[in-house]
């Protein structure tokens, strides 16, 4: 095999990590290195310490420690039938990347995912070895965000656990047919019951020994999934009602959907499309909304008869306009859950109204202060100086907000 | 009388903050003071006098003092005089402090916000180049930065916690930073150093355009996280352009090019993948290991696992519950939950030993919806029972149980082919199609769902007469 450079190694298996979507760093748990022992820090939020032209955000040193892999995955640039150039780290030079590009300022620390080598327990054991030296030997404080191999031994998934700040797991397509499908050697049962185990091991960590103490954390900043969007047929109400159970029987931190984007040297199994972006940030917006606006699955993907977002208006949007009856509301007197229901309005002005209206009454220019969308939200809202009169009944309000139709083009 | 105070440039927010309380506590209204910034060319209009001694204790909402810690660090040269007329105001309205829609205070938040703002991207766009070091063992970094607002003192910390182990500078065209020895110092108007080339650099570029996905371009979305006028100090930033330029035309080739022929290496690999499918989750050809490939009924896709009952292979006594919960589906063990502590409670007290029965459920998957991030248990309807029930028959072929317990409606319905009017039926004696004699009691999670302490104990009390029962039989079956 030919001897490649560091930087030749460091392109390929960067290249070979980008389809993973996440790349937080926030959550975890304050650290320091004040005690003079080691480097770095942890402080709760995270920094994107640049952005891609993809409009990405990098702050993590994200990289395969190989891109060799044994799997077959259609949508996968790394699968064993494709022809891309494969490379290897040593640990020994992650180890260097990360502490070298940590010390510049470049990131908030790694993120290590890798392909299928040898067995599952040797991935494992050699990404277990160098996330080791990073905190043992090198005394690092930074992130670490480590992708577990599902089929890995118990042992070294607690091992991993213990030393990275985050754990994921993917389960790849939103179910278990499409898996059965497209990454027939992933078991998608296989994967539920590692997420399962992490999470009842995280769940353990809370609570204290007969002796009175805490056991070492285990993954602070909890575990992460991501779901390929658009490389199956399955419709944006099997999307979301697989990460809401997947929130709900695992306590993720995150589902990331990645819109299937083409890769080089492409299965013939896959079609390849522009990137379905828009429909990727309608179920972000979606997921919000599951998460920390009050609403149940079946409100949101419910508006629509195939169960697909709209792409043309946002899913908060959508649902005010099927449910007119219920607006407009009252800003000085509405509940906090309906005014998490009004469009334009977000967790921190509805925060802010509340908070505002205890001192006085609101008039409409005062929204304007506290990071209200008025274009949006004035339609469904009363306030003193504003009735929306027939505005939210009007028969033309939902084209005020669609994007003009776009002429198809011919060729 | 009119008054000067002069900020200084470093340790602006204690000078401001003694500053505001001296002049309040002496009631100097807002315009008599003139703010003016050491060094600055413009000489106080007015010459007035000096700030203050303070004198008596002054009160700030503790909320008002963080915001002002931050504006302090703003560009704008009115900075002092916004604040000190806001707090002001603040003397007879301290509640002034929660109205989002007072204009003092936005204008305030706002430039908070901006400061904000540039202290994080501070954090996030400073970069490091290596220099020789100030002395041997301990590496030095240096690097030059262009801050919008005055950031580098409050933004000083950050960088102490995190790079502890080296000694490092962070020059600005206005206030910079060093650090040494762990020591935190600063300097006004340091020239623009001369910084040594750094490897480093050609690897994070490397890292940078590799990381990046050309199919996926959106240049706004990174223009407004990463503003223009920071691209000059970061060594990415140069690639930017081509990348762009070459975006289209890269992710059209990765559409064009057709599909190639697998390497050869696909089938000894693949072979490879074969022969250690899983080490610890396969469990050889038993029941177990069966029920956790089942896909019976739909219930398999969205539950952990199939969760098999556990207990000794020749039990006299068999346990029969309705599904596993929460707990039993992410642990795979059946009754390991709050139901399953009701159980074992009511059959300690009945004198039924748990670890002499097989303990099984009726159905193997847990049934659910989500509510409000939770799952809530959801009754199996009578297909994923009728499934579920190949499962339940070959536990009790294999145990041959004398009597086998069933707890809730789901079980009875399993048994005895129905689940109605249960608590009429609890306590006596039926059999299973094959005969196995049955004994029909309630679920646990009756017991916990039973409104009021009093119903709470009747249902307990009824779990715990019928598992006498059982323990009795037990008693008599072994002799």
């Amino acid at each position: 095999m030919v001897t490649r450079t560091v930087q030749e190694k460091l392109a390929i298996l960067s290249d070979a990590a980008k389809y993973d979507a996440s790349c937080a760093s926030s959550g975890t748990s304050k650290r320091n290195s004040l005690d003079g022992k080691g480097l770095g820090s942890t402080e709760g939020s995270g920094i994107c310490h640049a952005y891609a032209p993809d409009g990405r955000c990098i702050s993590l040193l994200k990289i395969l420690m190989t891109n060799f892999c044994i799997y077959d995955c259609s949508y996968c640039v790394n699968r064993v039938s494709s022809n891309v150039d494969r490379a290897r780290f040593s640990v020994d030079e992650v180890v260097s990347l990360t502490i070298e590009f940590y010390r510049r300022n470049y990131i908030e620390g790694l993120f290590l995912s890798s392909g299928i080598i040898r067995s599952p327990d040797d991935t494992m054991l050699d990404m277990v070895r160098i996330v080791r030296k990073l905190r043992h030997e090198e005394g690092f404080k930074g992130y670490i965000h480590l992708k577990t191999i599902p089929d890995a031994a118990p042992e070294l998934i607690e091992e991993a656990g213990r030393l990275s700040d985050r754990l994921s797991i993917n389960v790849e397509l939103p179910t278990d047919h499409a898996v059965a499908a497209y990454a027939p050697e992933k078991k998608p049962g296989q994967i539920r019951e590692v997420m399962g185990r992490i999470r009842a091991r995280k769940q353990a960590g809370k609570d204290k020994t007969h002796t009175g103490k805490r056991p070492p954390k285990f993954a602070p900043a909890g575990q992460s999934t991501q779901m390929i969007i658009g490389a199956d047929g399955s419709n944006d109400a099997t999307v979301l009602g697989q990460s809401t159970r997947l929130y709900s029987s695992y306590k993720l931190k995150r589902v990331y959907y990645s819109a299937f984007s083409p890769i080089p040297d492409a299965s013939a199994k896959l079609p390849l499309i522009r990137p379905p972006l828009q429909r990727e940030h309608r179920l972000y917006q979606a997921d919000w909304l599951l998460r920390f606006y009050g609403f149940e699955l079946g409100e949101i993907t419910g508006v629509t008869a195939d169960g697909n977002l709209d792409l043309e208006i946002d899913p908060k949007l959508a649902w005010a306009l099927e449910h007119r009856g219920l607006f407009p509301l009252d800003v000085n007197t509405a509940s906090r859950e309906m005014l998490l229901r009004v469009p334009g309005f977000g967790v921190k002005t509805v925060q802010r109204i509340i908070g505002t209206r205890r001192t006085r009454t609101l008039r409409y220019e005062d929204l304007t202060r506290m990071g209200a969308s008025l274009k949006k939200a004035r339609a469904f809202i009363t306030a003193v100086g504003w009735t929306p009169g027939g505005l939210t009944d009007s028969a033309n309000l939902r084209a005020r907000f669609a994007p003009p139709p776009e002429q198809l083009s011919l060729l | 009388m009119r008054r000067a105070a002069e900020m200084p440039r470093i340790g602006t927010a204690q000078a401001w903050r003694d500053a505001a309380r001296a002049l309040l506590s002496e009631g100097v209204p807002p315009g008599q003071v003139e703010w003016t910034i050491e060094g600055a060319d413009q000489a106080p209009l007015f010459g007035g006098a000096g700030v203050p001694v303070r004198t008596a204790p002054v009160t700030v909402p503790r909320s008002f003092l963080g915001l002002a810690e931050t504006v302090v660090w703003h560009d704008d040269p009115q900075r002092f005089a916004h604040l000190y007329a806001f707090l002001w105001r603040l003397r007879d309205a301290p509640r002034l402090m929660q109205d989002r829609a007072d204009l003092g205070l936005a204008r305030l938040r706002r430039m908070e916000k901006a400061v904000h703002r540039c202290q994080h991207k501070m954090k996030a766009f400073v970069r490091f180049r290596e220099v020789p070091p100030h002395r041997t063992g301990r590496r030095a970094f240096m690097a030059w930065f262009e801050p919008t607002h005055h950031t580098v003192e409050p933004t000083s910390r950050f960088f102490q916690r995190r790079f502890a182990d080296m000694d490092w500078s962070i020059v600005t065209p206005d206030v910079t930073a060093h650090c040494i020895d762990g020591a935190v110092s600063f300097q006004l108007d340091a020239p623009r150093p001369d910084l040594p080339e750094d490897a480093h650099e050609d690897l994070w570029t490397t890292y940078y355009s590799n990381i990046f996905n050309p199919a996926r371009l959106k240049v706004s979305a990174m223009t407004s996280e990463m503003p223009k006028k920071y691209w000059k100090n970061l060594p990415e930033a140069a690639l930017i352009p081509d990348l762009i330029a070459g975006a289209g035309k890269r992710a059209a080739e990765m559409a064009r090019a057709a599909p190639t022929l697998p390497p050869l290496r696909v089938e000894a690999a693949q072979r490879q993948q074969q022969g250690f499918a899983s080490d610890w989750g396969a469990k050889g050809e038993t029941l177990e290991a069966e029920l956790h490939q089942c896909t019976r009924c739909p219930l398999h896709g969205a539950a952990t696992q199939a969760v098999p009952g556990e207990g000794p292979l020749d039990a006299r006594v068999m346990i029969v519950g309705e599904q596993p919960g929460d707990c039993e589906d992410l642990e795979g063990r059946p009754f390991v939950g709050p139901a399953g502590r009701v159980f074992d409670a009511a059959a300690a007290t009945a004198g039924l030993d748990r670890s002499t029965c097989y303990v099984t459920n009726a159905v193997k998957h847990f049934k659910y919806v989500v509510q409000r991030k939770r799952r809530i248990h959801d009754r199996p309807d009578r297909s994923e029972i009728s499934a579920c029930r190949w499962w339940l028959d070959g536990e009790i072929a294999r145990t041959k149980p004398a009597l086998i317990v069933a707890m809730g409606a789901v079980a009875a319905e399993a048994l005895t082919g129905s689940g109605k009017d249960l608590l009429r039926r609890s306590g006596k004696l039926e059999a299973t199609g094959d005969g196995i004699p049955v004994l029909i009691t309630v679920h646990p999670s009756y017991v916990l769902r039973a409104m009021g302490q009093a119903a709470q104990e009747q249902a307990r009390d009824m779990l715990e007469r019928d598992l006498r029962l059982a323990a009795s039989i037990q008693s008599e079956v072994c002799g």
